[in-house]
């Protein structure tokens, strides 16, 4: 089974949703996101949620999952664009319990929300903070970000 | 009066000397056993190592914890170290070396040692620490449950002697040692893995359990009163091997050599096995310890003693 | 009578949380009722630090990762660079990074079979005993690669430097010293009647449990499933060896423990295989240290913890845009409250140090 198959699978099952297939992930609505995971986690054999991490593309976000299936010996990524003025992603800790702390994870370093998530809390970072590291606008007085050279010094 | 004071100077001097001693020996030992070299910067192959130690631990700042049980906090240490030392009265090194040759001395070695106990857990619950009050309440049930088979071993002892007396069992295996006879053989293996449990090595040091309690019952003491605790584990050490000695090996017996020798030759015979089985072994789990105690070691004695009392009035 | 929870703060200094971990257990007496682990003592925030460096430039960091086997690292981030760029990698490179990396699995299971009978108890003898052995390997690195530790030994496209001459000598005689201490663990802790009790049927990870909590490695091969990257992904040359995938049967702590000792024969057969089929050339790197990027790549290889994934996502600059680090231990540790409930303090310790974790690569 390739990732094509996959994608005329969840094409079939979700007439009305529309997907982009990048060269190799799935582009998902952030509304249906729960109801493909699910298809995919039950019906599709991706018993793995490999890797949940987060993009941030200054204007928006991207929420990006690693799925694999031990069975099909195959990796699917899944993308979730997220507006920046509304930073929420349905959890997926129901069918996957590795989403959780992956899911802490990204709350943790972008501060993306992922709702119906059981223990959302700062993983990484002290409970009483309030920034998130990994956004491309994140600034403190004793980090600068370097300028894009040559990995040389200026 | 003048010949007691000095007895008693000279017994607790041998003790000072015989812990530290054993540390050293303990420390060179582990590193024999793992490919190391130990101390080795202080004096010959790092001798004065204990010294430096002991000068250490006097010169270091005794810490109390907030929310401690003063009384209990203090007292431990000597609850712990008085007993053990109080336990060398009966120990015979030789025919006259005995500071006094109790006719119940085999009889006040066993409830004398078991004082310690006390001290361990009035250490654990004084600490105001969680790891402390675990280790304290493992302690406790770990001793008490393997005085018993202890007890039911030296039982055996006594039967076979008819005394009480320390000197009058080492006389009693004038030779032929009692570890020579089969029932006596089965008494001593029972003894020793008691033993080792009631002073708290591994493959029973659950009270300390370094890498679980962190070290236990005295992971809140330091300076001197950690050396107390220290110190007292190694007399412990020394006194378990002596009464060992004393009652399965012959005790000062043997040709050419002085009793004291003879005496100390075999008393360090068996703190280097404890050794040996502390740097091999894993640790066991408290509640396996405990079915142990109990399941196995107190039935095989109870088994061994009916057998042998049987043996003896047929 | 009255019952109250004990509450335990294991840690982040305990002797036996491997690093900087911190458990809070809730207790009733010894049994655990429920356990909450809290990361982040040693977040150095390395994924921001790859979005301010060049390419080449972060290798160095991702030795910092997993300390314990920083070449299985450094060849995880080459490997996921070379596919963004499409670089080819000469046949002499990729057999030292084999080579390399197989040595480092040894190392890093030695370590973790140390300090797995460390915390059973077993007062330091194992402990020194595996890293007399891992001595002998991180002196083989010291003299590759100038480190011990930290070895920043691959680039992109390569390796920084060939193997010194005389190295396949040293390593061979490694490896037949290293097959009879093998039998000597064996001796010393695998069939030892207390090290039995203490890890058998402890902390039994079943296999639906470990997939879906996407537990990877040797943790997840001891719960039966047959599954190394190694064999069903193969990258690098992993397809041209023969070597077999040990598993367990239950998923229990000694399950765990066997299963790392016997991949150390397996990467033993491996390295051997990879000696004698060394071919000659230029292992080092050709491609420019300071290079663009676009598109994005996410590699996965199979490291002694378990799988480590690069996702990398490049925009065209100098620096990586967005360079996420899926490390296996974060995962495996995720599995810890579920397996120790109902466990007491001692398997506490038992369970944690048998999945074998390294907090470098979990607070990154």
């Amino acid at each position: 089974m390739q990732i094509n198959d996959i994608l005329q699978k969840i094409k079939e099952k979700f007439p009305s949703l529309e997907t982009v297939a990048l060269p190799n992930a799935l582009v998902i609505p952030q509304s249906s996101l729960f109801e493909v995971a699910g298809f995919l986690k039950n019906e599709m054999d991706f018993e793995n949620c490999h890797c949940i991490t987060a993009v941030d593309r200054k204007d928006k976000m991207e929420v990006v999952y690693h799925l694999y299936s031990t069975c099909n010996r195959l990796m699917l990524t899944l993308k979730t664009i997220v507006e920046l003025n509304d930073l929420t992603v349905e959890s997926l800790t129901p069918f996957w319990k590795s989403a959780n702390w992956l899911e802490r994870e990204v709350y943790d370093l972008f501060g993306i929300k992922f709702l119906n998530h059981p223990d959302l809390r700062r993983i990484m970072n002290p409970d009483d903070w309030t920034d998130f590291p990994l956004r491309k606008d994140f600034k403190r007085l004793d980090f600068i970000p370097r300028p894009q050279t040559m990995g040389l010094k200026g | 009066m003048i010949q007691m004071v000095a007895a008693g100077l000279s017994c607790l001097g041998f003790i000072a000397v015989s812990a530290m001693f054993l540390i050293w020996l303990e420390r060179k030992v582990s590193a024999w056993i793992q490919n190391r070299l130990g101390p080795m910067r202080t004096g010959f192959q790092g001798a004065l190592q204990p010294v430096a130690d002991t000068v250490k631990l006097l010169l270091k700042e005794d810490i109390a914890p907030q929310g401690i049980d003063t009384l209990s906090w203090w007292l431990a240490p000597f609850f712990v170290t008085v007993p053990s030392v109080m336990a060398f009265v009966t120990i015979p090194f030789s025919s006259r070396w005995i500071p006094r040759d109790l006719n119940v001395g085999l009889l006040y070695i066993c409830s004398i040692t078991s004082v310690c106990v006390l001290g361990i857990f009035m250490a654990g619950w004084g600490s105001n620490n969680k790891y402390s009050l675990l280790g304290g309440m493992r302690s406790a049930a770990q001793i008490i449950s393997y005085e018993v088979p202890l007890l039911l071993s030296v039982l055996i002892v006594v039967m076979e002697t008819g005394t009480l007396s320390m000197q009058g069992i080492v006389q009693a295996q004038h030779g032929l040692w009692f570890i020579a006879k089969p029932h006596l053989a089965l008494a001593f293996l029972i003894y020793l893995i008691s033993a080792t449990a009631e002073v708290n090595r591994v493959p029973f040091d659950i009270p300390e359990a370094e890498s679980e309690l962190v070290a236990g019952y005295h992971t809140e003491y330091s300076g001197m009163k950690f050396a107390m605790f220290f110190v007292a584990e190694y007399t412990n050490v020394f006194i378990v091997s002596a009464v060992a000695t004393t009652l399965f090996l012959g005790g000062w017996q043997g040709p050419f050599l002085p009793g004291v020798v003879w005496f100390l030759l075999k008393t360090y015979g068996v703190i280097s096995f404890l050794m040996w089985m502390r740097w091999t072994l894993p640790r066991l789990r408290m509640d396996q310890m405990m079915s142990f105690a109990w399941k196995v070691l107190t039935t095989l004695a109870l088994v061994n003693l009916l057998v042998s009392g049987w043996m003896m009035v047929r | 009578m009255n019952q109250e929870e004990l509450i335990i703060n294991m840690g982040p200094q305990h002797p036996s949380t491997h690093g900087v971990l911190y458990l809070e257990l809730k207790l009733n007496g010894e049994i655990v009722l429920d356990c909450k682990p809290h990361l982040g003592y040693l977040h150095r925030s390395i994924e921001k630090i790859a979005e301010n460096r060049t390419y080449t430039q972060f290798i160095p960091f991702t030795d910092r990762l997993d300390y314990l086997a920083s070449m299985n690292n450094n060849l995880g981030y080459c490997l996921a660079v070379e596919k963004l760029l499409n670089v080819e990698v000469s046949p002499r490179a990729q057999y030292i990074r084999v080579i390399t990396a197989e040595l480092n699995r040894v190392a890093s299971h030695l370590v973790a079979i140390g300090t797995f009978a460390q915390d059973l108890g077993a007062y330091a003898t194992p402990l020194f005993y595996a890293f007399r052995d891992r001595e002998k390997i991180v002196e083989i690195f010291d003299e590759i690669c100038g480190s011990r530790l930290t070895y920043n030994y691959m680039r992109i496209g390569g390796l920084s430097g060939d193997m010194t001459a005389g190295m396949d000598k040293s390593i061979k005689d490694f490896i037949a010293y290293e097959r009879k201490m093998l039998v000597e663990y064996n001796e010393l802790l695998t069939y030892n009647a207390i090290f039995l009790a203490r890890s058998k049927n402890i902390g039994i990870l079943p296999k639906e449990l470990a997939l879906n909590y996407s537990v990877t490695g040797p943790n997840l091969r001891a719960s039966g499933v047959k599954w190394d990257l190694r064999k069903d992904e193969p990258y690098l040359l992993y397809d041209k060896f023969n070597f077999e995938v040990p598993t367990g049967i239950v998923g229990d702590a000694w399950d765990r423990f066997k299963v790392r000792l016997e991949e150390i024969a397996q990467s033993l057969r491996i390295i051997e295989q990879a000696l004698g089929a060394l071919p000659e050339g230029n292992p080092i790197s050709k491609v420019n240290r300071v290079f663009r990027g676009t598109g994005e790549s996410y590699m996965r290889t199979e490291n002694p913890r378990g799988e480590l994934g690069f996702y990398i996502v490049a925009e065209g600059g100098f620096n990586p845009y967005r360079c996420k680090i899926r490390s296996p231990s974060f995962s495996n540790l995720a599995v810890l409250p579920e397996l120790i409930k109902g466990l007491n303090v001692s398997d506490t310790v038992c369970v944690l140090g048998s999945l074998d974790i390294v907090m470098g690569e979990i607070d990154r």
